[in-house]
């Protein structure tokens, strides 16, 4: 598969997505525990820069031994992209909407050599 | 004692998302879609949309013939526009999940025309949206203040703010206006005011009212709008604290069931109480319920109508031939794996003629023109009836092409 540079690794974070441009579609960057993963900046909801919306943990509802709520809580292991358009979540480890796994983010295979990131098109 | 902040950079001032913001940016890839599926060709009206008008409530309140009223609006701090303008408790947002919402107020735009102008002009564009239908927005709990009078007066002060320095600098916007339902009286003098003013192209009740559509109060306000040629829109809310919807504890569940409840119970007394029989000729529109709603009430109605039509003794046909008459906005259209639902509701509204576009940008739940575009079951003569003919006919319309697409037809 051809390789596209996208950017250096020095330009990457792991608190935002980087916007990159291959061939007139852009490409979101992200480090995420250890890794580089990269998604196409269109949402599979109604085609919202995806990558570009906040960064937020999953959120979660403690219950008690009956059942009964306790309170709510963020788990940091497990960080989604919230679409800006609408607020469609997507776990950034996968792709996957929260909603409904069918619906994903498109992904790109990432080469790290020599320093810069590549993306398999 | 210490303050927890929001230690993570979620949705904080300085979140990146949020830092700077541009409306054409955030829809770039809208008007991707506007470009990749031609929207030039053709004429695109968006029958609902909004804009934020407590933002301009300094300006607004010259324009309120009540001075102490105008006091009250303008005094020191929020007290004043609490006091004025209902304020509904909900996270549309989403906790800042929904960025345009923080984003807003960072927003740079030229002094001139006004920033509502400037800031409506950039998503029209990004969308391919030629025309638009704006709509208040805190404004559509007004009719659930306690004092009728703040109602009116903040509806007259809307309107002519809304006439003078909106409506009458483009010829892109145009609105169906308040109507002070909950006041007859003074609902009547309102389309007297206004019915011939530039962009105004029809009236509008908003959520949930203190007394039902059908009270005889009303019948002067209807007999009016018919002879102006003027078509009613019913724009739903949500209204947390009507008794049913009290139970819900999430703001998911009452925005999700709150706007369809709205006018299912609008309709339901619209339709059994014989009001198209009573004024054949005045046109209503179905504003921000979705969609599903209306099939459902379509069977609920004829089924009973048919057992029990010593009730209804206006109705010389069902319930739903009524329905079908009417107009509908399409947002928020229940679209998730929902295809089949969706073309069999279309066919049972005749959304060919009937139904109309509406974005309810800038809001969390806002829909493109695409959600019409893409629909695999309607023909190119379809969408373009739905996505703009349609209103253009109800409006009377002299549509006027957004500058991009003249340049793009080399007519710029
Ligand atoms: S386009 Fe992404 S949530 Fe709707």
């Amino acid at each position: 598969m051809p390789e596209r540079l996208l950017c250096t690794v020095s330009d990457l974070s792991d608190k935002t997505a980087k916007i990159c441009e291959v061939d007139g579609v852009e490409i979101g960057v992200i480090r995420h525990k250890g890794d580089i993963v990269a998604y196409k900046n269109v949402c599979p909801h109604q085609g919202g820069p995806v990558c570009e919306g906040l960064k937020m943990p999953q959120v979660c509802v403690e219950l008690d031994d009956q059942q009964r709520t306790l309170r709510q809580t963020f788990n940091e292991d497990e960080l989604h992209f919230v679409c800006p358009w609408h607020g469609w979540e997507f776990k950034i480890a996968t792709g996957e909407a929260v909603g409904d796994p069918k619906y994903k983010m498109k992904r790109y295979n990432v080469v790290e050599r020599g320093g810069e990131v590549y993306v398999e098109v | 004692m210490s303050l927890t902040g929001n230690t993570m950079n979620y949705s904080s001032d300085n979140d990146p998302a949020i830092q700077e913001f541009n409306t054409s940016k955030l829809l770039k890839n809208a008007r991707k879609q506007a470009e990749d599926r031609n929207y030039k060709d053709f004429f695109i009206c968006d029958v609902d949309s909004h804009h934020y008008e407590t933002e301009a409530l300094p300006e607004i309140l010259q324009y309120m013939d009540d001075p102490v009223m105008r006091h009250l609006g303008l005094s020191a701090g929020n007290v004043g526009r609490a006091g004025l303008i209902p304020q509904a408790i909900g996270s549309q947002d989403m906790a800042g999940r929904v960025t345009r919402y923080a984003g807003r107020n960072k927003e740079i735009v030229p002094e001139e025309p006004h920033r509502d102008i400037t800031l409506a002009r950039r998503w029209m564009d990004a969308m391919g949206t030629d025309m638009a239908c704006l709509f208040p927005t805190p404004m559509l709990l007004l009719a659930t203040h306690p004092q009728v009078e703040v109602e009116v007066a903040m509806a007259r002060a809307y309107n002519r703010w809304l006439s003078e320095r909106i409506l009458e600098e483009d010829n892109r916007l145009v609105s169906m206006v308040y109507l002070p339902m909950n006041e007859p009286h003074e609902a009547e003098k309102m389309i007297d005011e206004f019915a011939e003013k530039k962009g105004v192209v029809g009236f509008l009740s908003t959520g949930y009212l203190k007394r039902p559509v059908h009270d005889s109060a009303n019948m002067r306000i209807y007999a009016k709008l018919e002879e102006h040629g003027m078509p009613l829109g019913f724009h739903a809310a949500y209204h947390w604290a009507d008794t049913s919807l009290a139970q819900l504890n999430k703001f998911i569940s009452v925005h999700a069931l709150g706007f369809s409840f709205c006018n299912i119970i609008h309709m339901t007394n619209w339709v059994m109480n014989g009001m198209p029989e009573r004024f054949p000729k005045l046109k209503t529109m179905w504003i921000e319920s979705g969609l599903a709603w209306v099939p459902f009430l379509m069977q609920r109605l004829d089924n009973e109508y048919m057992m029990r039509t010593s009730d209804a003794p206006l109705l010389k046909k069902k319930p739903s031939d009524y329905m079908r008459e009417m107009f509908y906005s399409t947002q928020p259209m229940e679209l998730v794996d929902n295809r089949e639902a969706l073309e069999v509701t279309f066919k049972m509204i005749n959304a060919e003629s009937q139904l109309l576009y509406s974005s309810d940008y800038p809001h969390w739940d806002m829909d493109l023109p695409s959600t019409i575009y893409d629909l695999p079951f309607l023909d190119e003569k379809a969408k373009r009836s739905i996505l703009g003919g349609n209103a253009q006919k109800l409006f009377n319309l002299d549509p006027v092409m957004s500058e991009w697409k003249l340049e793009a037809n080399g007519k710029g």
